[in-house]
């Protein structure tokens, strides 16, 4: 029987919470591995049934190589990445009874690298990135999203085309925002606990059954990782995403790509000037938000 | 007081003649199953109803686990072999008498009849937080009771620690480590590790001492040719003389060339949630004779990275006095 949480009796009698169960890893490994299989399954299917694509029309004066990541956006992403794979392998390889010992110092270096790039990537953002066009909630963030389910749901919906950031980008997106952000709030709550440079330790700051909160929250967004993580893995090296993979590791993508997954009203491209390795170098400028 | 009238809960009582069949019932039962050796850690463990193992292996008729035979120039100490035993025995008592002086620190004679050198070097901290069978750290929970500003930590550690300070109790572990033993493990292949790498810290795994995981059964302490018959000092602090746990121990060996430092092994316990050796101070006073002054560099430089608790700032003189007078004991 699969238990959910762990319970202990505290030293005043009092029945109190103290984490998630560590049976929601295998859960998460299993959902992760069934939705995978099913998505696997479900595009071979969908594939074959489906008559071969004509290429779509290039608008004029698009270049061969669109921007769509400049240097500082990868080198988050994947500084981000790096930190989220030993955030896992650190918080779940000792449970899964492959120990090493320091694991705990990984893991909270780790999380402070995340933090880093996390604060760093909402500056940038900000900043410098189409921000509005991925915070973008208006009726057409809904209207996309059914055109998205249409689509998934039946081979005669066409893709719907969309902005610089597709409807799944953005889901994807929003849902890890969340998902790590609980995550990162309780885990500097645990830092606050344990020796590190940052604070003074004080394991007693927050009441017993707080802690326990504080733990089952930290442990369900770990799991949640497991299954958010292994899924993002999976596109980036199906054959068909790929495209968008490479993009985060060249920084762009290909006008016949961008003709045929994007907008040229969301997504506006009005370079003309080749940047080194061949990128444009102002090809991305931010799409006029959608609703306006 | 509570006056607890039910009985120690039911278990199955599996007594196998042989390692064998031992690490194949540990196997089969898991986490569920207990080792029971001299039965000293383990009827605490059962009669305050903290423990409820569903089946307990009984490793007492392994007949092969135990005494101690001559082995590639050292000894083969069965884990099963009682501490009077090893205490008693010709050869450890005249060219490993560290082990045996380490040994005879143990609790009463009463209690070395029936105690093991296996059940001494396994046996769980004595944190009384996690003895109560409260939810923490160490018990799988989320907090420690034993660090807190107001807590009893008199008897905890000052060094090693992530979250939990318990320490850990036994006697003979800082003198296997400074003998450079080696602990043999079935769990069914056959795995020989270093003395000091047979504990283990929380930084590792929080919730156990050894390296060794339920299905394991520790079965032999080769002690090597090594360090036989090397200038040993062993010194317990307790306090009680005639029977308590270590507030702080020392034991050391080393090899002179005439006056001087030529090799050395020191390993403390008390201090952290595992024996310590004390590498830098082996290298502090190789090649030294044991002066004042190395002595004093050699304390210092023991108790470098101690942090006290609240009530256990103590340990840290006390370490480094300890860490001095067994340098000095080969002045």
């Amino acid at each position: 029987m699969i238990e959910l949480w762990r319970r202990a009796v505290d030293p005043w009698g009092q029945d109190v919470l103290i984490g998630v169960s560590w049976d929601l890893i295998w859960v998460a490994v299993v959902l992760a591995a069934v939705f995978l299989v099913g998505h696997a399954i479900w595009h071979r299917t969908r594939s074959s049934g489906e008559a071969a694509a004509v290429p779509a029309p290039v608008p004029s004066g698009v270049p061969a190589r669109i921007q769509r990541h400049s240097l500082a956006a990868r080198l988050f992403h994947w500084t981000m990445a790096a930190s989220m794979l030993t955030l896992l392998f650190s918080a779940f390889v000792p449970i899964l009874d492959l120990e090493f010992a320091g694991w705990l110092t990984i893991h909270w270096i780790a999380g402070v690298v995340l933090i880093a790039t996390i604060v760093y990537h909402i500056i940038h953002a900000i900043g410098w990135q189409d921000f509005w066009s991925m915070m973008n909630f208006g009726p057409s963030f809904f209207k996309e999203g059914v055109a998205t389910l249409r689509h998934v749901l039946s081979s005669k919906a066409p893709e719907p085309k969309a902005g610089k950031y597709p409807f799944d980008h953005r889901m994807y997106h929003h849902t890890i925002v969340v998902v790590s952000l609980a995550a990162i709030v309780t885990g500097v709550m645990m830092m606050m606990r344990i020796d590190t440079p940052f604070f003074t330790r004080d394991p007693y700051f927050i009441s017993d059954q707080a802690v326990g909160v504080v733990f089952a929250i930290h442990g369900l967004a770990g799991v949640s990782l497991i299954l958010l993580i292994a899924s993002h893995i999976y596109f980036a090296i199906r054959p068909e995403k790929r495209w968008i993979t490479w993009s985060m590791v060249r920084g762009w993508i290909d006008r016949e790509h961008y003709a045929e997954h994007f907008d040229p009203a969301k997504w506006v491209v009005t370079g003309d000037r080749e940047a080194g390795g061949g990128a444009l170098a102002d090809a991305s400028v931010s799409a006029p938000l959608e609703d306006d | 007081m509570a006056t607890i009238k039910d009985m120690i809960p039911a278990f199955d009582l599996l007594q196998p003649t042989s390692v064998d069949s031992a690490v194949a019932l540990l196997r089969e039962h898991g986490d569920n199953a207990w080792v029971l050796a001299g039965g000293l850690d383990t009827f605490d463990w059962l009669k305050d109803r903290v423990k409820r193992p569903e089946v307990v292996v009984d490793i007492g008729g392994i007949d092969e686990i135990h005494g101690i035979r001559d082995a590639q120039g050292g000894l083969e100490i069965g884990a099963m072999t009682t501490l009077t035993e090893v205490i008693n025995h010709q050869r450890v008592r005249s060219e490993y008498s560290l082990l045996a002086n380490a040994a005879d620190h143990v609790a009463t004679p009463q209690i070395r009849n029936q105690g093991t050198l296996g059940g001494n070097v396994s046996q769980d901290t004595r944190c009384w937080y996690y003895r109560s069978g409260w939810p923490c750290y160490r018990a799988g929970g989320n907090t420690c009771y034993a660090s807190a500003p107001v807590a009893m930590n008199r008897e905890h550690a000052i060094m090693g620690t992530s979250r939990c300070v318990a320490v850990n109790p036994s006697d003979t572990a800082p003198a296997l480590i400074a003998l450079d033993a080696k602990m043999v493990v079935q769990s069914p292949g056959r795995r020989t590790v270093d003395a000091e790498d047979f504990f283990i810290g929380p930084t590792t795994d929080i919730t156990r001492m050894t390296i060794m995981k339920s299905g394991d059964l520790l079965t032999q302490i080769h002690i090597p040719a090594t360090w036989a018959n090397s200038s040993f000092y062993y010194e317990k602090v307790r306090d009680r003389g005639s029977w308590d746990f270590q507030l702080v121990s020392v034991a050391a060996a080393f090899k002179m060339s005439g006056s001087t430092i030529e090799e050395a092994r020191i390993a403390v316990n008390g201090v952290a949630p595992y024996p310590v050796r004390l590498d830098g101070v082996e290298r502090l006073v190789r090649g030294k004779t044991p002066d004042v002054a190395t002595q004093d560099a050699a304390g210092d430089l023991a108790v470098a990275r101690a942090r006290a608790l609240a009530r256990n700032d103590y340990k840290i003189p006390m370490m480094r006095n300890l860490v001095r007078r067994a340098v000095r004991s080969v002045a």
